[in-house]
């Protein structure tokens, strides 16, 4: 009746998850009673669970992302403390524990909080820079979403229903195959992925077509914003990438579930192929995350530099250099597993050529800042610390691209250290950068900058005393992964890494206070302009946070930095244009197929991991059920009247009249 | 959004399978002829690999270029990938796409094979020895 399913699936007999586990539950709980008892479920339900509006889905995304962030730092937390006191002894994880914590340490930052937090930013920002009303396919955006979170969820659930795979993020067989893992661990990390990785690839889909479709009036590829530009290649890439992963992961499935030998040792089964192709995917990946975040650094830095963006055609050559190249260079993950010299120098040649086109935007950046006017507010503080921080990870890179430097380093802590270092330096200081930047005009309020400020430079330093020891010991000869060791020598470091995260977690609690004072003085902190940062492209020229519709017109764009010009225009002519003559807007109705089908997927993977197979069947047909209803649906749009959009954008107008002429009596 | 359209910004870009402004029996006589292609190509594939009359090692690179003119006849005839300016993101797409496959389909080709050559099999080193 319940496949594998009884209680000894619920680990009694460990405090650590069961606690942590009924904590959370607890919290779920208390926020949906609060959510019941103060009516706000229909609210809930109509704005935001059934919503398609991007900049809604947008947040939600960014929402999952912060919290799994939380989930994926604990983790962090408890690993660096298990280091620092398991010299010559268990430390207080046992191994199976530790060896579940760094495997869905490593999933969750990369799949459910990085992955989201990007794809969120793109969702909100991308359609208002290319001054349209929505995304190409605003259902499907929804229904992208809550696969993600679905996947998120299976993996939560792991915490308390049966174990989480113990093999690392990347599952590699034969550790991850049926023989070493024949616990539902491994099953929970390729089921979340299976049917997170749809929602991606959906994502995917959805935003290049976004970008190569719905651009406003004069809108041209050589006038689009940077992080559209980067958004296109980072969901090109998605839309290459991401079916390598679900193919193998289908594979390791098949030989998991029936019987299959792609990827054991025996009856002709080659593991390295598994390796070959989840890297195939995985150098895509991390180019995947990271290029928003360098769209995201142009954005801010050219804005608080006052100043155009420096060689933004070779910062769109680079771009898309990096698009291509990231397909090349993937053997550098496993350049020890013996393809020989020929192979090996083919891609650690290629690896080094990709920081080229990586270079050209750092001194692009300088060079937008050299001369310029900078600001140095929260967003550009993580700017900069980002080019400091990822220079150091990007010079580590093309160290470890050296084959022959590779064999000492694989596998090492240095390693860790590496990736952190372009991870956290590039892609997280990157999220903050861009959550800070974008959040007034999200929600209509900025941030609290004093704490904004203290967020950055306790993360800044926090990171730099956690990972600088990890390279000293990665180079002491410390592998990855270790749940104890026996060496006096890298003791000393793994405390200075120990305190380094209590100074990260300090800029964790920092970031979460600056929101909930932020909330608290909402009212002082109003962004009443909708350009609270004198921005140049097109998302400042709407209110914050913009009307559903985003723009009573579609703006007519004439050349690069679309806004600024836009403002010097209306400067000289003081907003003494005529009055225009507002139109009915359609716009896409609110669907709940993307939450119901979700819920569907939820039962099937967790059927599917625990053998259940009628239940699989219920999930499958309601999946496809709420796909068919969808399909045969009569009515998709529905009319803003023009009234109602004249009423809207006059009221913004206004705001911003009444503002100019208040700058031009002081 | 069907009025962004209508500002004639993009009207010029079809998706693959989108009708351009034919009349019906130019359609029609567009897949006929791809049909019959199709057919031919086919037809000729089968005949090759079991006939006598052309030299043998030859065979199997000439199914290989059968079955790319067999793609080409696809792509042109049925999903309307055509060199005009409407087509520019469908062709772009299609050679990104070529471009992908080849690298991960080629490198992991090659690859394979040199770690089969450095690292041969348990039962290959039994063989050897």
């Amino acid at each position: 009746m319940l496949g594998k399913l009884d209680w000894s699936a619920i680990p009694f007999d460990q405090p650590i998850p069961l606690v942590a586990g009924g904590v959370v539950l607890v919290g779920i709980l208390a926020v949906l009673g609060w959510v019941v008892v103060k009516g706000h479920l229909p609210y809930l339900w109509h704005e935001w669970i059934t919503s398609v509006d991007h900049k809604r889905i947008g947040v939600m995304y960014i929402l999952l992302a912060s919290v799994m962030l939380l989930r994926g730092g604990s983790d962090a937390i408890m690993m660096r403390i298990q280091q620092a006191v398991s010299y010559q002894s268990q430390g207080y994880l046992p191994p199976e524990h530790y060896n579940q914590i760094f495997s869905a340490h490593g999933t969750i930052m990369i799949f459910f909080v990085a992955m989201p937090f990007v794809i969120g930013l793109m969702n909100l920002v991308v359609p208002l820079q290319l001054g349209v009303r929505d995304v190409a396919f605003p259902t499907l955006n929804s229904v992208g979403f809550w696969l993600t979170a679905t996947g998120a969820l299976l993996v939560n659930v792991s915490l308390v229903v049966g174990e989480f795979a113990r093999t690392g993020w990347l599952a590699f067989p034969p550790l991850s195959g049926l023989t070493y893992s024949p616990g539902v661990g491994v099953d929970y990390y390729a089921w979340s992925l299976q049917i997170s990785g749809v929602g991606t690839l959906v994502a995917g889909i959805n935003l290049v077509t976004t970008v190569l479709k719905l651009r406003t009036r004069g809108m041209n590829y050589l006038r689009m914003p940077m992080f559209c530009w980067t958004t296109l290649a980072s969901n090109l890439l998605i839309v290459a990438a991401f079916p390598i992963l679900t193919a193998t992961l289908a594979m390791l499935l098949l030989d998991r579930y029936l019987g299959f030998h792609f990827f054991t040792n025996e009856a002709g089964g080659n593991v390295m192929m598994f390796m070959n192709l989840i890297w195939a995917w995985g150098h895509p990946e991390v180019y995947i995350l990271v290029l928003p975040a360098f769209g995201i650094y142009s954005e801010v830095v050219s804005t608080f530099s006052g100043k155009p963006l420096f060689g933004y055609r070779s910062m769109v050559l680079a771009t898309m250099a990096i698009c291509v190249i990231s397909f090349m260079v993937w053997l550098h993950h496993f350049f020890t597993m013996g393809a020989g010299p020929d192979v090996n120098a083919i891609f650690g040649i290629a690896s080094m050529i990709i920081a080229v086109p990586t270079g050209v935007k750092i001194y692009n950046w300088l060079f937008t800042m050299y001369g310029g006017r900078i600001r140095f507010a929260t967003p550009m503080l993580w700017s900069v610390g980002f080019m400091v921080t990822f220079i150091i990870g990007g010079l580590t890179g093309v160290l470890v691209a050296v084959p022959p430097a590779d064999f000492m380093l694989h596998n090492s802590m240095f390693l860790v250290a590496h990736f952190h270092n372009v991870i956290i330096g590039g892609v997280l200081f990157g999220a903050f950068a861009g959550f800070e930047y974008w959040f007034p005009k999200a929600f209509g309020f900025r941030l609290d900058e004093r704490w904004g400020k203290a967020a950055f430079w306790f993360t800044f330093t926090g990171f730099w005393i956690t990972f600088m020891p990890l390279y000293i010991v990665g180079m002491l000869g410390m592998t990855r992964r270790m749940q104890h060791y026996d060496v006096a020598a890298w003791r000393p470091w793994m405390f200075v890494a120990a305190i380094g995260m209590a100074v990260l977690t300090i800029g964790v609690v920092c970031q979460v206070m600056q929101l909930v004072v932020s909330i608290r003085n909402r009212e002082a902190l109003r962004d009443r302009t909708g350009d609270p940062w004198d921005g140049r492209s097109l998302e400042w020229a709407t209110s914050s946070p913009p009307p559903v519709f985003n723009f009573a017109f579609y703006p007519d764009v004439r050349g690069e930095d679309a806004y600024w010009e836009m403002k010097a225009k209306a400067k000289q002519q003081q907003f003494e244009h005529a009055e225009p003559e507002y139109q009915d807007i359609e716009m896409p109705r609110n669907s709940p197929t993307g939450f119901v089908c979700a819920f569907f997927a939820t039962i099937m993977g967790f059927a599917l991991i625990w053998h259940i197979w009628w239940m699989v069947i219920v999930g499958v047909i309601g999946a496809w059920a709420t796909f068919v209803v969808f399909a045969w649906r009569d009515h998709d749009e529905y009319v803003i009247p023009a009234a109602e959009v004249a009423r809207i954008d006059r009221a913004n107008l206004e705001e911003r009249r009444h503002l100019v002429s208040l700058a031009g009596t002081v | 959004m069907s009025d962004l359209s209508q500002h004639g910004v993009h009207e010029h870009d079809l998706a693959p399978g989108e009708e351009e402004q034919h009349s019906v029996s130019t359609r029609i006589i567009g897949y006929v002829v791809g049909l019959v292609l199709a057919l031919l190509l086919t037809a000729t594939s089968f005949f090759i690999a079991g006939t006598n009359l052309v030299w043998q090692p030859s065979i199997p690179i000439a199914i290989i270029v059968l079955a790319i003119a067999q793609m080409g006849v696809h792509l042109v005839f049925f999903l309307h990938i055509t060199t005009g300016p409407d087509n520019t993101n469908n062709v772009l797409a299609l050679a990104f796409g070529l471009l992908i496959v080849f690298l991960v389909v080629g490198g992991s080709v090659w690859i394979m094979s040199h770690l089969n050559e450095n690292m041969p099999s348990m039962d290959q080193i039994m063989r050897m020895q």
